[in-house]
């Protein structure tokens, strides 16, 4: 009974970790543009299927894994400046849809380029189980667990102790404040973008020798990083960090007591629940709209 | 004098209906428009919703997949009559979406977003995962559409019937506009606390235009199911959400011949790019992202602005 429960929680985490890093993506993103960036997903998949493409090109593991976390960053930069600087402060539908149609070009020219078959990676440190309690710990879950943690620190550090890191937060807060005391909040999006792409690429790459990946593995991936956002309170750091970790674990809970096949639905009935009963997430804020 | 102007495009619509099949070379064209005219009703209904009443819904083709399935799911497991199950399919996604509007319509910009979505995914999931009635993933035939002893057979047949819904549709949608109920709308796509001030009921009227978008979004799923003679889930996933969103966003938000536009646009393009697989893909994405950054209003809107001031 136990150790059942133990092995739920493990696959939840380790899912929920990669949700978090995804609903981190959203967070900052949506901090520095008021953007909810329905690409996120993509850029998920997208440094899985580079991974795969640069390890089956004969390059070594430490050369193609930072390339794969480099270029869904460019590519993060180059989305902002060609799709969301050009309609900067409009409606939000107009927002949501350019970033789907940003999702749709980049999925679709990996499917052109790499076709629609799904890949793996081999373990980064072997498949031997680890035995704990009764259940049993992959090493890949460590690894995704551990870098995950590491990644929330160092974004927490970042943007508490770094200048470039408090001129993020500062546009986030009030653009207009911040353009007065110099900040140049064009690049705040940039930069935004950018970081938001690498560290969803660099999920995308942990969870790939445990899941797969392939053209469209990016879109589950996103809507799920979004529900752990909206559950966290759109725009809350800490918030989106737990709303992945819930998100996975319920998950995870989900798919193993009541029904594996309903295990995609469970966290969209999760968040129809908390929009219902607490529509401002669970660590939101009330705000109050002027007019 | 207003009254003929009003109804200007209606006609020019009834008139390309009635000159079209004299022009369509073979069978393969004619099941294009068919298919043209089913997403324009469709998204005349999501333009109501998005265009006139700012309000977004991610998770539309899960309404259409509930009129396809109760239409083919009832009459096949449980005996129905096709028309009833139409009407029950019609009923279903209208309490649904009368059900969760009002909680949904508390919400604003991405929440609502969200909830849609979550809501479209979920119906999804379900029809992949009932297989015992469903089909699930392959999906199920469909048993022809009889009423009264008599079944609608051949694509000519399809065609008139389609035309027909797809002129009461723009009639209704052109006179709902110029109601004070569309006036209504509008006022909340506006301003809704000025909405709100002016004595504009403003929840009730987005959940009886979401109401009224789920139901026309459900009856077309239900033709499409007997036009095509088989449903599959694919019907009811994201991805078709946000091709109809693309038709109302491209063709012109706000616009009733917009939408049209819009409909026949990108039905088209697919067959045009058919032979480029995974381009289509990224055509749809160029496109949504042109369109937002050069003409955010959409192709129907941004030329008549152009052409002299007039809306159509």
């Amino acid at each position: 009974m136990f150790a059942e429960f133990l092995q739920f929680l493990f696959s939840g985490l380790t899912i929920g970790a990669t949700y978090a890093l995804a609903a981190l993506g959203f967070t900052i993103i949506y901090n520095a543009s008021n953007v909810i960036n329905f690409a996120q997903g993509e850029f998920i998949m997208l440094g899985g299927m580079l991974a795969v493409y640069f390890t089956d090109a004969g390059l070594p593991m430490p050369v193609a894994l930072p390339l794969a976390v480099l270029i869904p960053a460019i590519a993060g930069a180059l989305m902002a400046r060609l799709t969301i600087e050009p309609i900067k402060g409009a409606e939000t539908v107009t927002l949501i849809i350019v970033t789907i149609g940003a999702s749709l070009v980049i999925r679709g020219l990996i499917q052109v380029w790499l076709g629609k078959a799904s890949h793996g990676l081999p373990a980064f440190s072997g498949e031997k189980p680890i035995r704990l309690l009764g259940a049993t710990l992959m090493p890949q879950s460590l690894w995704v667990l551990g870098v995950s943690a590491l990644l929330v620190l160092a974004l927490w550090y970042f943007f508490n102790r770094t200048l470039t890191g408090k001129a993020m937060l500062a546009t986030s807060f009030n653009r207009v404040a911040a353009e007065l005391v110099g900040i140049n909040t064009g690049w705040v999006l940039f930069m935004s973008f950018s970081l938001s792409a690498g560290l969803g690429a660099l999920g995308g790459i942990l969870v790939t020798p445990i899941t797969l990946t392939s053209f469209d593995a990016g879109i589950m991936f996103g809507l799920k990083g979004f529900v752990a956002a909206v559950v966290g309170g759109l725009g809350n750091g800490l918030g989106a960090v737990v709303g992945g970790l819930l998100v996975g674990v319920i998950e995870a809970f989900g798919a193993g007591y009541l029904s594996s096949a309903y295990k995609d639905a469970i966290p969209f009935v999760l968040i129809l629940f908390i929009l219902f009963f607490m529509p401002r997430g669970l660590f939101g804020v009330k705000i109050t709209d002027r007019v | 004098m207003m009254m003929t102007r009003r109804y200007l495009g209606l006609y020019l619509v009834a008139a390309t209906i009635a000159v079209l099949p004299l022009l369509i070379p073979n069978g393969f064209y004619l099941d294009l428009v068919i298919r043209m005219g089913i997403n324009a009703v469709i998204v005349l209904g999501l333009n109501l919703l998005i265009g006139f009443a700012g309000q977004i819904s991610m998770g539309h083709a899960g309404f259409i997949g509930i009129g396809a399935f109760a239409t083919a799911v009832l009459p096949t497991h449980f005996g129905w009559p096709p028309f009833a199950a139409l009407l029950a399919g019609a009923a279903a996604a209208g309490l649904l979406a009368a059900f969760v509007a009002r909680p949904i319509f508390r919400l604003k910009g991405h929440y609502l977003a969200m909830a849609t979505l979550g809501l479209g995914i979920i119906i999804n999931i379900v029809l992949r995962n009932e297989a015992k009635y469903t089909g699930g993933p392959d999906g199920m035939p469909v048993p022809p559409f009889t009423l009264l002893g008599l079944t609608v057979d051949g694509d000519r047949q399809w065609y008139w019937i389609v035309s027909a819904i797809l002129m009461v549709s723009v009639w209704a949608s052109i006179n709902l506009m110029n109601s004070p109920f569309g006036r209504a709308l509008r006022a909340l796509h506006g301003s809704e606390v000025a909405a709100q001030v002016v004595g504009v009921n403003i929840t009730r009227y987005k959940v009886t235009i979401f109401v009224m978008s789920a139901v026309f979004a459900s009856l077309m799923g239900s033709v499409t199911a007997h036009y095509v003679g088989f449903v599959s889930p694919a019907l009811a996933d994201f991805g078709h959400s946000i091709e109809l969103i693309t038709m109302v966003v491209v063709g012109g938000m706000a616009s009733v011949f917009g939408s049209l536009v819009g409909a026949v646009l990108l039905t088209a393009l697919p067959q045009a790019l058919a032979t480029f697989e995974g381009w289509e893909t990224v055509a749809f994405g160029v496109i949504l992202i042109l369109c937002m950054i050069f003409m955010p209003r959409g192709l129907v809107p941004t030329l008549a602005a152009r052409l002299g001031g007039r809306r159509p």
